[in-house]
């Protein structure tokens, strides 16, 4: 178990360096000239703008900025925004607010998708059933700003029964209808997953067995179906973590919520190399980190399967 | 792409319709003048519509609305505008000039910033001094040297390092100098009549000493003499920032509330939804998804006056057909051939205002019976006749094409105004549409330098005001040689105008020169005037008194909240 968590951590050095080179080597080679953006529409002079350039290292070859950039990184300075503010600072002030928003996505879908999914399974074919296979068909095919304009116009600015937007103001309560946008599409695949699984694993041997055995009827289903069913299911919920946070950026827009999405936004708009690899890179190890945990997952769902 | 101060606020400023433009405002609110304490005072906090600040919260290095409207807040300069753009005194006692070149700024004794520090000529002297020296990389710089906006200070040039790796000559500026505690001498390279009003912008607002030390530090919690402070870690980078009175303030624009919350958003639908829920106060800016629904949302809430921007299209001097007596022709027969106020009412839904001159409503010295303005109005009839006298001296053949670029949203307008064209004149029109702004500007500056290029004709082409003057507008576009010139007019008489506007003594004598000087652009129509943009946005209920600036940023100071 312990050498095969420590070669996961060691493959991830590797996808560390090749997706930070990837990714600014992708921003040095945007079009358009940051420094001239900053300047607007009266423009920055010569001088002005040789003075920029070399402030964020603009002015020395791709290699040498990247260098300098890891340099930084490993003194634990992430290097500064456009505006002057440390990376640092942005990636603890937007990492939090995006991690809990994705976590309730993660726990809405979770729970309902299961939930919901299980039931389907159990009653296939029935009414229950049906209806639910068209909600998730419809979800499914509703683009994720569609579904959020209308559930803000709808419950926030029609009926006032929850806060149109986030702002300041970081809770659960305002973090409620934005979580369930974000989860939304996730909620219809999670549901769909666990039904067939479910359908499938109840005509499966080992319950059979199970029932014969004369165990009741929701131990065979929670303990025995359930637990089978939900492989696949976790597997996407792992890497769905990883999306959630680095696909925020619409549900983040539409509701002002001041995450890794709209900084990442920001950024990207504004050209600024360490801010962009900065969060991707940090999105890129909670992927690598999702789906360690989903493997690991695996052992403690399936008796089959052991780590050595 | 990013909201800039200036042209980004052509993004910002949209919307219009009421032809009484200059003395309407924000729906019910009253439109007394602004120093007048009409609405009382109030304690309730005011939020409002904002944005992250681009750059530190230093007025050299704010160049968009986002950092500009803080920093309005919570400093006062030399002067400052009003609703209606006049400019009024603030810190400033006297600004005086023999010359309009060498000026006297004389200021208010008792003026404190926010830590006790009182504000001198020293303030002010050391704050643009800082902002002017290319080491210090602040993105204003150019305020202190570019006569077409800013205002040219003698000794600019030894302030600017040849690169990157060498200093500046001078970190101070020898047309600038300290007399005493409370007087200032500017000495500009060439005489500007404006120079009063053009110091109302934010890049020329004082700072204390303290700032100097650490300018880094002192963006991030800005200390100012304005009508407010930023609160105790008011400032929550991407969410918001709070701003508390200043009790010591004693300018006109006290606030008379308790306080401002400018909460930052990054889509204006949202601050939209946020204001019809109720959890906003004041909205600057009308998403273009509620263009034509806002005015029957908000009812006598809603604000759609006119903005300091000025739309039309330039036809290039060389064009041909465009030239000498001829193309003076056929340019008012196209001028008459538009239908300004059926487009603008049913493409914008009205929130662009039909032009009468070629400034805006909001800059002082605007009218709407400049001579030879009739030009403007619709009338297909006259059209026809102008045309075939044109004809009659050389007879018209092909299409008459206005470039556009295909992503700002411009194809709409361009193809009504081209078939309004085609109605009235019976002649082949049609736009032209670049994929990107940068190619479009491409091809017109080399075809300014006499290039062949792709362009086929007209362009379209708009000015934002930098400050509440018209001068601003009429020399940036239309005087000789300048970097906005983009359709190569040039007509001494018209540069004399103006040049006789900038030595004028009083700046009502200086309107009226270029008022004259418009009267010369309607008749060589170096460009055809279409519309203004209009400043829209919205308040709620729940706030009173609210008046939206000449830039369109509201006077929040003057809003009321119980």
């Amino acid at each position: 178990m312990a050498r095969y968590l420590g070669r996961r951590l060691l493959q991830a050095i590797p996808v560390f360096f090749g997706a930070t080179l990837l990714i600014y080597f992708m921003v040095f080679s945007l079009p358009g000239d940051p420094v001239l953006a900053l300047g607007g529409d009266k423009g920055v002079s010569d001088a002005l703008a040789a003075q920029l350039r070399s402030k964020y290292n603009l002015d020395k070859p791709f290699l040498v900025q990247y260098v300098l950039y890891l340099k930084g990184i490993f003194t634990g300075n992430f290097g500064v925004t456009f505006s002057g503010r440390p990376v640092g600072e942005l990636l603890a002030h937007a990492y939090p607010i995006t991690f809990k928003l994705a976590i309730m996505a993660l726990v809405f879908e979770g729970v309902f998708g299961i939930g919901a999914g299980l039931l389907a399974g159990l009653r296939k074919g029935k009414l229950f059933d049906s209806t639910l296979l068209v909600v998730s068909l419809v979800v499914i095919a509703v683009p994720t700003f569609v579904i959020g304009f209308v559930l803000q116009f709808f419950v926030g600015v029609k009926w006032h029964l929850l806060p149109v937007s986030v702002g300041s103001d970081v809770s659960f309560r305002t973090l409620l209808m934005p979580a369930i946008v974000l989860g939304a599409v996730s909620f219809a695949y999670v549901l769909r997953l666990t039904r067939t699984s479910v359908f499938e694993n109840l005509t499966a041997d080992f319950v059979r067995t199970a029932t014969a055995k004369g165990l009741s009827r929701p131990r065979v289903v929670m303990v025995h179906v359930l637990r089978n069913s939900l492989i696949p299911v976790v597997t996407f919920l792992g890497s769905d973590l990883g999306s959630l946070m680095g696909g925020a950026i619409v549900t983040e827009g539409i509701f002002n919520i001041s995450g890794v999405g709209g900084t990442l936004y920001q950024a990207i708009r504004q050209g600024s190399a360490p801010t962009i690899v900065s969060f991707t890179t940090i999105l890129v190890i909670v992927f690598i980190a999702a789906n360690l945990i989903v493997d690991l997952l695996y052992a403690a769902l399936d008796p089959r399967i052991r780590y050595a | 792409m990013k909201i800039r101060r200036s042209a980004g606020l052509l993004a910002t400023i949209t919307a219009g319709a009421l032809l009484l433009a200059a003395c309407s405002s924000g729906g019910s609110s009253s439109s007394s003048s602004t120093t007048a304490a009409s609405g009382g005072t109030s304690t309730g906090i005011v939020t409002a519509w904002g944005s992250e600040p681009e750059n530190p919260l230093i007025p050299t290095n704010t160049n968009e609305t986002g950092g500009g409207t803080i920093l309005t807040q919570i400093f006062a300069g030399l002067v400052y505008y009003d609703a209606k753009g006049k400019t009024h005194n603030e810190v400033a006692d006297s600004i005086t000039s023999s010359d309009n070149t060498n000026w006297t700024i004389k200021l208010k004794s008792g003026w404190k910033f926010t830590n006790g520090e009182p504000v001198t000529a020293k303030s002010f002297v050391d704050a643009w001094n800082y902002g002017a020296v290319s080491t210090n990389a602040q993105l204003n710089s150019g305020w202190f040297q570019d006569p077409s906006y800013g205002i040219p200070i003698v000794g600019y040039d030894d302030t600017q390092a040849a690169d990157a790796s060498s200093q500046p000559k001078a970190t101070t500026m020898s047309g600038l100098k300290v007399v005493d505690d409370t007087t200032f001498t500017v000495q500009l390279t060439t005489p500007l009549s404006d120079f009063p009003v053009r110091i109302g912008y934010s890049a020329f607002f004082p700072l204390p000493s303290v700032a100097f030390k650490d300018m880094k530090a002192f963006g991030e919690s800005p200390i100012g003499n304005g009508p407010y402070k930023v609160a105790d870690n008011g400032w929550t980078h991407n969410v918001d920032i709070k701003l508390v009175p200043n009790a010591d303030f004693t300018g006109d624009r006290k606030a008379r509330n308790g306080g401002l919350d400018i909460k930052f958003y990054t889509s204006q639908d949202t601050a939209y939804n946020d204001l019809l829920a109720g959890q906003l106060d004041v909205l600057q800016t009308v998403p273009s998804s509620a263009l034509g629904t806002f005015q029957n949302d908000l009812g006598s809430n809603a604000v759609n006056i006119p903005g300091a921007v000025w739309q039309g299209f330039t036809i290039p001097q060389n064009l041909a057909h465009f030239t000498g007596a001829e193309g003076q022709l056929r340019r008012a027969a196209l001028s008459h051939a538009i239908d300004r106020d059926t487009i603008t009412k049913t493409i914008f839904h009205g929130t662009r205002t039909p032009a009468t001159d070629f400034t805006s409503p909001v800059i002082p010295g605007w009218s709407d019976k400049i001579d030879g303005s009739d030009v403007l109005k619709y009338d297909p009839a006259a059209a026809k006749k102008l045309w075939a006298q044109a004809d009659a001296m050389s007879p018209w053949s092909g299409s008459f094409t206005i470039a556009y670029n295909a992503d700002g949203g411009h194809q709409a307008w361009v193809d009504a105004v081209t078939n309004s064209i085609k109605n009235a004149l019976g002649i082949d029109a049609a736009g032209q549409p670049y994929p990107v702004f940068k190619d479009l500007r491409t091809d017109i500056n080399a075809s300014k330098k006499g290039k062949k290029t792709g362009l086929t004709g007209a362009f379209r082409s708009g000015w934002q005001g930098d400050y509440p003057g018209a001068l601003d507008f009429l020399g940036a576009m239309w005087a000789t040689g300048a970097g906005s010139n983009d359709g190569s007019y040039s007509n001494p008489q018209f540069d004399a105008l103006l040049s006789k506007g900038a030595q004028e003594k009083s700046l009502d004598d200086a309107n009226k020169d270029f008022a004259q000087a418009q009267t010369i652009l309607f008749k060589d129509l170096p460009s055809i005037p279409l519309w203004y943009s209009n400043s829209t946005g919205g308040f709620a209920k729940t706030v009173k008194n609210v008046e939206f600036g000449w830039d369109g940023v509201p006077l929040y100071y003057a809003v009321t909240k119980s």
